[in-house]
C-alpha cells in the first residue's frame, strides 16, 4: 500500500498563500478614505449590481476583495452577527473591532484547516463619533488583521495604493477631494483612466441619523470628481 | 434536491434568531396554561400588563398620516403617560400598535429589525406588500399569546414606490391581514375615532387637513375611552403623527401638534 506522501507544515502554508495571493490579485482593489464626514470606500467595479462594497449595520461598512462567492457569504455572516448582536443587546454594542475579530478567527480557521483556503481580503470600517479617529480593519485571506488608520487599500493592488496614498493622503479633506484622491490612486496602480460608471462608491456619513451608509449613484458622482472624468 | 431549502438561512431576521438565539425571540404566552383573562385556566395577572390603546390612519392626497395617543394603561391605572406607540419601520413605512406593551414594543422593534437586515442582505427593499405579508407573520406567531390576553393589534402604512400611492394595513389577532382605501383606528378608542374620521375624511385631503383630522380624531377619542389620553398641554404631551409620502417619513415635531390640538379644542368650545 503507498504510503501518504509527506509535505511539511511551512511548505503547505507556502503553497496555501501562494494560491490565495494569485486568487486575490486577479480581482481590482478598493480604497477606504476617512474625509471630514465619514469614510468612502471607492471600488473599482464595472458590475452594477454585485456589490463589493456594502452596508454591514448602522456605523458600519464592508468591503470585500478577491473571489466574489467567498466574501459574499463573508458579507452576509456579518450582517447576521451585527443584526443578533445589536438586537440581543444594544445598537451601539455592535462594533467593528468585534466584528474584525470575529471575521479574523474564521477566515483564519479556514486557512489552516481547509485544503484550500479562501481567496479574500476584507475590510471593516466603522465611522466615529465626531472629533475621534474612524476605525479601519484589513482582514488577510490568512486570518492576520491589520488596523488602518486614515486610508486603507484591499486587493490584488493593495501595496502600490497604499505606498501611493502614505505620500498624498491628509487629513480632513473634503468628499470630492477624497474621491478624486482615491481614483488618482486607482488610476496610477492600473495605468489607466477610470470612468466614473465602472466606479463603485459608498460612504459612511457621520452627520447621517441612523443608519450611515449610502451608496452614491454615477449621477451624484459626476460632478464630484470633476467633469473630464464623468463624462470620458 | 433542496438545493435553496435545505440548512440555507433565508434573509428573515426572526428566523435566524429562532435559529441562533431562540432565547432571545419574543415569546409572551405562558406554556400549560389556557383562556383568556378571567376565563379558567388563565395566566394569573395577565390582565394587569399595560395595554396600549388608540391608533389611527388616513390616507391624503400625497401619501398617509399615522398617529397615536401616548398613554398606556394598566387595568384602571395609568401605566405610561409618554409611551410610544407610532414607529418609523423603514424608508417608506411604519409602524403603529395597539394592544399589551411590552409585546407590541418588541415586536415593532423586531419589526425594524427585520425589514432592515432583509435590506442589507438581499441589497434591496422589500415591496410594500412583501412588507404587510412579514408583518402578518409575526402576529400569527403571536397566537398563543394572543389567546392568553397579550393581544398585539397594528396598523402598518407606507408609501408604495412602484404604484405611487399611501397604503393602509389593518389586522386581526390571527395575522388576518387586510387593505384599507380611505382611513382606519383600532385600540380601545378606535371606535370612537374611526366615527370621527368617518364624518371628516374625504379623499384627496391635503397635508393640513389631514394632521388637523388625525388630532380630532385622536382627541374624540379620549373624550369617550378612559383607556386613551387626549393633548396634555399641562405635562406638554402630545399625540404622536408622522406623515409618510414618497419623500420618506417626517414626525410632525411637538409645537405643530400642539398648534393643531389647541385649534381642534377651541372648534369645539365655541361648538359647545
Amino acid at each position: 500500500m503507498p504510503l501518504p506522501y509527506y509535505v511539511s507544515p511551512e511548505q503547505m502554508m507556502q503553497d496555501k498563500a501562494e494560491y490565495a495571493r494569485k486568487g486575490i490579485a486577479k480581482g481590482r482593489s478598493i480604497i477606504a478614505l476617512e474625509y471630514d464626514d465619514g469614510i468612502v470606500l471607492v471600488a473599482e467595479n464595472p458590475s452594477a449590481s454585485l456589490n463589493k462594497i456594502s452596508e454591514i449595520y448602522d456605523q458600519i461598512a464592508f468591503a470585500g476583495a478577491g473571489q466574489y462567492n467567498e466574501f459574499e457569504n463573508l458579507r452576509k455572516a456579518g450582517i447576521r452577527y451585527a443584526d443578533l448582536k445589536g438586537y440581543a443587546y444594544g445598537r451601539e454594542d455592535v462594533t467593528a473591532k468585534s466584528l474584525a475579530n470575529a471575521y479574523s478567527q474564521t477566515i483564519g480557521t479556514i486557512f489552516s484547516q481547509e485544503m484550500k483556503p479562501l481567496e479574500v481580503e476584507i475590510l471593516v470600517a466603522e465611522v466615529s463619533e465626531a472629533g475621534k479617529p474612524c476605525e479601519m480593519y484589513r482582514i488577510m485571506f490568512d486570518g492576520s488583521i491589520v488596523d488602518e488608520r486614515g486610508s486603507a487599500a484591499i486587493g490584488g493592488q493593495a501595496e502600490e495604493l497604499k505606498q501611493f496614498l502614505r505620500d498624498k493622503y491628509e487629513t480632513a479633506l473634503s468628499l470630492a477631494g477624497a474621491l478624486q484622491l482615491a481614483c488618482r490612486a486607482l488610476e496610477a496602480a492600473a495605468s489607466q483612466k477610470t470612468k466614473a460608471q465602472n466606479l463603485e462608491v459608498a460612504v459612511l456619513e457621520r452627520s447621517r441619523p441612523g443608519r450611515k451608509f449610502r451608496r452614491l449613484p454615477a449621477a451624484e458622482l459626476s460632478p464630484l470628481l470633476g467633469t473630464t472624468n464623468g463624462s470620458s | 434536491m433542496n438545493l435553496f431549502m435545505d440548512g440555507n438561512l433565508r434573509s428573515s431576521f426572526t428566523e435566524l434568531l429562532a435559529r441562533c438565539e431562540p432565547g432571545v425571540l419574543p415569546r409572551f404566552g405562558v406554556e400549560g396554561a389556557e383562556g383568556a383573562p378571567g376565563q379558567p385556566g388563565a395566566p394569573p395577572g395577565l390582565a394587569d400588563v399595560p395595554h396600549g390603546t388608540t391608533i389611527l390612519a388616513l390616507l391624503y392626497r400625497d401619501g398617509v398620516i399615522i398617529a397615536g395617543d401616548r398613554q398606556a394603561t394598566e387595568g384602571y391605572q395609568v401605566a405610561h403617560r409618554r409611551i410610544e406607540k407610532v414607529y418609523k419601520a423603514d424608508d417608506h413605512s411604519a409602524i403603529a400598535i395597539a394592544g399589551a406593551a411590552g409585546p407590541c414594543l418588541e415586536m415593532a422593534k423586531l419589526y425594524q429589525t427585520e425589514l432592515a437586515h432583509y435590506e442589507k442582505l438581499e441589497g434591496v427593499v422589500l415591496s410594500l406588500e412583501g412588507k404587510a405579508n412579514k408583518l402578518a407573520q409575526m402576529i400569527r406567531m403571536n397566537l398563543p399569546a394572543a389567546m392568553q390576553g397579550l393581544v398585539v393589534i397594528p396598523i402598518f402604512v407606507g408609501y408604495d414606490l412602484r404604484a405611487g400611492a399611501g397604503k393602509i394595513y389593518k389586522y386581526d389577532v390571527t395575522g388576518g391581514r387586510y387593505e384599507e382605501t380611505d382611513f382606519y383606528a383600532t385600540g380601545s378608542g378606535g371606535k370612537d375615532a374611526r366615527s370621527t374620521l368617518k364624518r371628516i375624511f374625504r379623499p384627496g385631503l391635503d397635508e393640513g387637513e389631514a394632521l388637523r383630522a388625525a388630532c380630532e380624531a385622536l382627541v374624540d377619542a379620549a373624550d369617550e375611552d378612559v383607556g386613551t389620553a387626549g393633548p396634555d398641554f399641562v405635562r406638554g404631551i402630545f399625540p404622536t403623527l408622522k406623515v409618510v409620502n414618497r419623500e420618506g417619513i417626517t414626525d410632525v415635531a411637538d409645537a405643530r401638534v400642539r398648534e393643531i390640538c389647541q385649534q381642534v379644542i377651541d372648534a369645539q368650545r365655541r361648538a359647545a
